[in-house]
């Protein structure tokens, strides 16, 4: 492959100070019985403090895989970080001592996981949970940190905090476990917040409840958000840019006007469509034909050539690279010349899709 | 949590009606509550009682003493010597509830030591994985692969006869259980959310294993260990009766009695029934109440 080790991050370039997380070129693999699987095979973006940027794609594209690889949470092996740099204010996450990297999760860097059923250990209150995460990282009394988790399940919106901060999570419904672990990750005031698929585990009411909450306390701390998710609902109504990922890259980045509006890739115009839409009453809901590439076996060109109702030539033969093209947000040969191709891109210009249609 | 509704909460986000307050219970309370429900449990919880009463109020309650000769031989059961006498002319009765004292004794210390040794191992496997999870593992199948009471024995034989050996022996046999177990639950424990929250949060190693992970490995330990002490009260008597008990052949130990009274089994064959029966009996309740405590302590039969 010919892939150019000077990668600029393809989400806004802007002013370089302003960076507070930026990805070059990050690939994680899993060693496992069967083989390797390229979970994240090259994924490069930044996040300027903050901002807001979503992460969207399907199961198993590498949205939470490349989460845990930012935090460090996986087990090195049966993982492999095999390459890149996670630059957090100008350090290198990849480069730090295990204890370095503690003192930066929870307190510069935070996480909101899927589940809140399963989040919160069974065995201790609320109030002892949040007051850890607290104590772990600023010098306050254990009665200072108890304070601290009723005043902060207060910031996410609980009512009457001193009661519940004596409550165990079984207590609590799936909503207000989601606002506590909201109020946990927020307790040392990150700079930048991961939220894993924070609604999906939730109903609609509750969904937009803690969206809105999540805004909320963004708006009011100034945290960067790092949003992952499936549901284009939730990024279209939360985030600023979006990257889009699928088979461990990532395939198309913009704002969320342009993305969702109108998309340039296939695969991003593919996932519009196949939402289903009022109007649609009787019909068959479009979809995206094919599934997933193996894992074990990528496709030798574009890995979601064998899906794409756009594909030619190109396509089947050479892997197209988000960060070749130009502008870089999209990795696509319908936009940029495929090298050693004699055929030209068939420029398409960005066009709006109906969703649904 | 099963048995008592959800609080109902999160109405309105702002502004919304006061929630009922539920009454905050531990999950000890709610397990206790379980137990109590539970019929074979309780049968088992008294059996128990009943076992440890008699063992510690042995001197008080028991008419006789252990080596007094309190009538003629190999008695009948009346109602001056309820389970008869033997061939010495002592009381079964006196003798059944002093062996319960040392059935007690040497059990609880025995599965105590086993908890405590094998917790360690499991911990430190479950907890580092690697090679010390390889070797430590490796250990306790040398272990397992000999049959629990052949080890015992040789132990026995090896460190010669008496209570520390025979405590020891039993808990050697005993070992390699509670370490599979806490190792197996604690790697089953890697994976759960709140650990992987733990860590996303930045407690350190030690902090996760000692404080998010044991705690929450601690009930299959209990469980266990109740179960583990119904079969460590049959392989005290178990050695006992292979003549491995305790060095003074007097002593009131079950098993050792089991061997003296088999010769009678034609004659006299009430001091075996009793003898056998406290075992049995004994067994029986440690096992119905380690199978409640399963029920009402493990998560995973909970909701």
């Amino acid at each position: 492959m010919t892939v150019p080790t000077t990668v600029t991050a393809p989400a806004r370039a802007s002013a370089g100070n302003d960076v507070l997380l930026e990805v070059r070129d990050l690939r994680t693999y899993f060693h496992v019985l069967d083989g390797t699987v390229k979970a994240v095979d090259g994924v490069s973006f930044s996040v300027r403090r903050g901002q807001t940027i979503g992460l969207v794609g399907e199961s198993g594209c590498g949205k939470s895989v490349t989460a845990l690889t930012i935090m460090r949470l996986l087990d090195i092996p049966p993982a492999e970080i095999a390459s890149g740099e996670i630059i957090f204010e100008g350090r290198d996450l990849l480069t730090l001592s295990e204890d370095e990297m503690r003192h930066v999760r929870g307190n510069d860097i935070a996480m909101i996981f899927q589940e809140p059923m399963t989040s919160l250990n069974p065995v201790y209150t609320v109030g002892d949970q949040i007051a850890e995460a607290v104590m772990l990282h600023q010098r306050l009394s254990k009665k200072e940190a108890w304070n601290k988790a009723i005043e902060s399940l207060r910031a996410v919106g609980i009512n009457n905090p001193e009661r519940r901060v004596k409550q165990y999570p079984h207590e609590l419904s799936g909503g207000m476990r989601q606002r506590v672990m909201i109020a946990m990750a927020l307790s040392c005031d990150p700079k930048l917040l991961i939220a894993d698929e924070p609604t999906t585990a939730l109903d609609v009411t509750i969904q937009a409840q803690i969206l809105e909450l999540i805004k909320d306390v963004q708006d009011r701390t100034g945290t960067a958000l790092m949003l992952i998710t499936h549901d284009l609902g939730v990024v279209a109504e939360t985030v600023h840019d979006v990257l889009v990922m699928y088979a461990g890259r990532i395939v198309e980045t913009g704002t969320v006007e342009d993305v969702l509006l109108a998309p340039k890739h296939p695969y991003t115009e593919g996932l519009l469509r196949s939402i289903p839409s009022r109007g649609m009453k009787g019909q068959r809901l479009n979809v995206i034909k094919g599934t997933v590439p193996n894992p074990f076996n990528m496709p030798k060109g574009c890995n979601f050539a064998p899906r794409c109702p756009y594909a030619f030539a190109p396509c089947a033969e050479y892997d197209p690279r988000i960060e070749e093209a130009n502008p870089p947000d999209v990795a696509c040969w319908l936009y940029t010349p495929a090298p050693g191709s004699p055929i030209p891109p068939r420029i398409r210009p960005r066009r709006p899709v109906e969703v649904g249609a | 949590m099963s048995s008592s509704a959800p609080s109902l909460s999160l109405g309105r986000r702002r502004g919304g009606r006061a929630v009922e307050a539920r009454v905050s219970r531990g999950l000890w309370a709610d397990a206790l509550r379980r137990l109590v429900r539970n019929r074979p449990a309780l049968v088992g919880l008294a059996l128990v009682a009943v076992f440890v009463v008699a063992a510690l109020a042995a001197p008080v309650v028991a008419p006789y003493g252990p080596y007094e000769r309190a009538g003629g031989q190999l008695e009948p059961p009346s109602p001056a010597h309820l389970f008869g006498t033997d061939l010495l002319g002592r009381d079964v009765f006196s003798r059944v509830l002093y062996g319960a004292q040392i059935s007690l004794q040497v059990g609880v210390v025995a599965v105590l030591l086993a908890l405590l040794t094998g917790g360690i191992i499991g911990a430190l496997a479950g907890g580092f994985g690697g090679w010390v999870d390889a070797a430590l593992m490796r250990l306790t199948d040398v272990l397992l692969a000999i049959p629990g009471i052949l080890l015992a024995i040789g132990i026995v034989a090896w460190l010669g006869r008496g209570m520390p050996q025979l405590m020891l022996a039993i808990a050697v046999t005993y070992t390699p259980i509670f370490a599979r177990l806490l190792r197996g639950s604690l790697l089953a424990l890697r994976e759960v959310d709140y650990v992987v929250a733990a860590r996303s949060i930045g407690a350190s190693p030690l902090r996760i294993l000692t404080r998010h992970m044991l705690p929450n490995a601690v009930t299959p330990l209990i469980v266990q260990a109740t179960l583990v002490l119904a079969t460590a009260i049959i392989d005290i008597a178990g050695l006992g009766f292979l003549g491995l008990g305790p060095p003074d052949p007097r002593t009131p130990e079950w098993g050792t009695m089991l061997v003296d009274a088999r010769r009678f089994l034609q004659t006299a064959p009430h001091i075996v029934f009793f003898v056998g029966g406290a075992i049995v009996v004994s067994a029986i309740g440690f096992n119905l109440l380690g199978d409640g405590l399963r029920e009402s302590l493990d998560p995973r039969l909970k909701r």
